[in-house]
């Protein structure tokens, strides 16, 4: 066995440790509290009740887990292509901006208890409403992302590229976009949480399926470890989704994590 | 008649109520190496600037190989700082502008790739910038500058931002790099040495709104090796002089 595993275990844990520690010990407080308190499980189930409970309606929650992945990735993806064609035409068009963002900010403003109903009225239960509504959550941040990760290209390659005789296009192309990747990314993983968020809430609203009506059911049925089930499942898919961008960032910006090696 | 590469004519910039630049006139030879030296501030930036682009003068002119400068610019630029993209290896920063002329990739690499051993940087071609030192960032820079195939290089403070020691190796290889080549190039600068070590003539400037104040020769043979020689450090000190003092002229 060679000697760096035990240290790249060590390492790991260096990492997630913190993490795991924080969290295991306020589960594990949850747990001797439900246990111990004489708390009624219909107020406070504990931990070992929900994770059993999940494990039980497995088959039930899998079936309304789907249609909220549909939702919150088809709903990501129309907020990733309408953030980048705005972000593009403000880049090119600076007046558009001061037309477009009062709108927008606006937008930001719309309490979702408000909205979701209003939505899903006019446009049925179905997907389309539950997609508009994640857009609508994700759309804004995605944008000042783009349009700040622009903003932030280095003067002198600008300057260097414009002696080289490249059009406003290529500068776009080479130096522009590839600048706002940093900015993307960040934005990309504070709108995936939004974006799981935003489906459900919209499934809250009114839906055949979906982890938001399934809450809904199991509350109206004096279930708190459904809805808590329900919960863990969401909080586990926002998880996944977190790192699947983290994941994509490594992929696509593989430069990035270069710096703090030795240099020659 | 001698052949100008390029020539300023009472060239003259300002900035709304900014005077930056009063009266410029200079000249470069092809093959010349030449430095404007001035003070901080004095608005030397602000010629190359002028030069690359498509600012406009308030007054004068510029003719480069006798024609006035206007669409196309025929000079390579480096800027102060290297300016290397980050997200692109070394050999894909260098073949820059090659790519912006239209030419493939592949052409471009290949047409760059011979050049890396003289740069110091032969092995490093598919290296981040993140991963190389600052010496050779700026050294992959000029390389970026020097694959263009302009008729001419202008080099804003290319050592600027390097520690001395760092500073004083470039120098001396891009002076080496100097006599190997026929380059022709204006240097901006603030460093004395440096301007007289890589140098045929150097233009003084004055502070803003900038003038040129002197412009002296260097008559030191080539190929220089050593940076302080006797006579080297004897323009310097006349230099420094005309610099700290400006009124009074030598």
């Amino acid at each position: 066995m060679s000697k760096s595993h035990p240290r790249a275990f060590a390492s790991a844990f260096g990492h997630i440790g913190p993490a795991l520690l924080s969290v295991g010990s306020l589960i594990l407080a949850w747990e001797l509290y439900a246990q111990f308190s004489g708390i009624s499980p219909t107020t406070l189930p504990a931990p070992s009740r929900v994770l059993a409970q999940a494990l039980q309606h497995r088959a039930a929650l899998f079936e309304n887990t789907l249609p909220t992945i549909s939702a919150t990735l088809l709903g990501f993806s129309c907020s990733l292509i309408a953030a980048f064609v705005f972000s593009v035409l403000i880049d090119f068009f600076k007046p558009l901006r001061r037309a477009l963002f009062p709108v927008f900010i606006i937008s930001q403003t719309l309490p979702l208890v408000a909205i979701a109903p209003l939505i899903v009225l006019w446009f049925g239960f179905g997907l389309t409403p539950k997609i508009m509504l994640v857009a609508l959550v994700t759309f804004f941040p995605m944008l000042v992302a783009l349009v700040q990760g622009y903003a932030a290209t280095d003067d002198d390659i600008e300057a260097l590229l414009a002696s080289m005789g490249a059009s406003r296009v290529r500068i776009f192309l080479l130096a522009r976009l590839p600048s706002s990747l940093p900015y993307f990314f960040a934005g990309l993983r504070i709108s995936i949480t939004y974006a799981v968020v935003g489906a459900i809430f919209a499934e809250y609203a009114g839906a055949a399926k979906g982890l938001g009506i399934y809450i809904l059911n199991a509350k109206n049925n004096f279930r708190p470890d459904l809805v808590l089930a329900a919960v863990l499942v969401s909080a586990t898919l926002t998880l996944v989704l977190f790192g699947t961008t983290i994941l994509i960032q490594r992929l696509a910006m593989p430069w990035e994590r270069l710096g703090e090696k030795a240099r020659p | 008649m001698t052949h100008n590469r390029l020539e300023l004519r009472h060239v003259s910039k300002r900035f709304g109520e900014l005077d930056v630049l009063g009266d410029i006139s200079l000249t470069v030879r092809p093959g010349e190496f030449v430095s404007i030296l001035g003070p901080s501030g004095a608005g030397k930036s602000t010629i190359f600037k002028l030069l690359t682009s498509s600012l406009q003068l308030d007054g004068g002119e510029i003719a480069f190989d006798g024609a006035p400068l206007r669409g196309q610019r025929p000079f390579a630029f480096m800027p102060q700082h290297d300016a290397l993209m980050p997200w692109r290896r070394i050999i894909d920063n260098a073949t820059l502008g090659l790519e912006v002329q239209g030419m493939s990739r592949s052409e471009a690499r290949a047409r760059v790739q011979p050049l890396f051993a003289e740069f110091g940087l032969d092995g490093f071609e598919q290296h981040y910038p993140a991963q190389l030192s600052g010496g050779m960032r700026q050294r992959a820079a000029l390389l970026r500058t020097i694959s263009q195939q302009s008729s001419m290089l202008l080099l804003d403070e290319p050592f600027g931002a390097l520690d001395a020691l760092t500073r004083a190796g470039m120098q001396r290889w891009l002076q080496s790099m100097w006599e190997h080549h026929n380059w022709t190039a204006l240097l901006i600068t603030h460093d004395v040495r440096e301007a007289v070590f890589l140098s045929d003539r150097i233009y003084v400037l004055t502070a803003r709104p900038a003038r040129v104040l002197t412009e002296i020769t260097v008559p030191l043979p080539r190929p220089r090796r050593d940076l302080a020689s006797p006579a080297a450090s004897a323009i310097e000190a006349k230099l420094l002089q005309t610099l700290l003092n400006p009124d009074q002229r030598t």
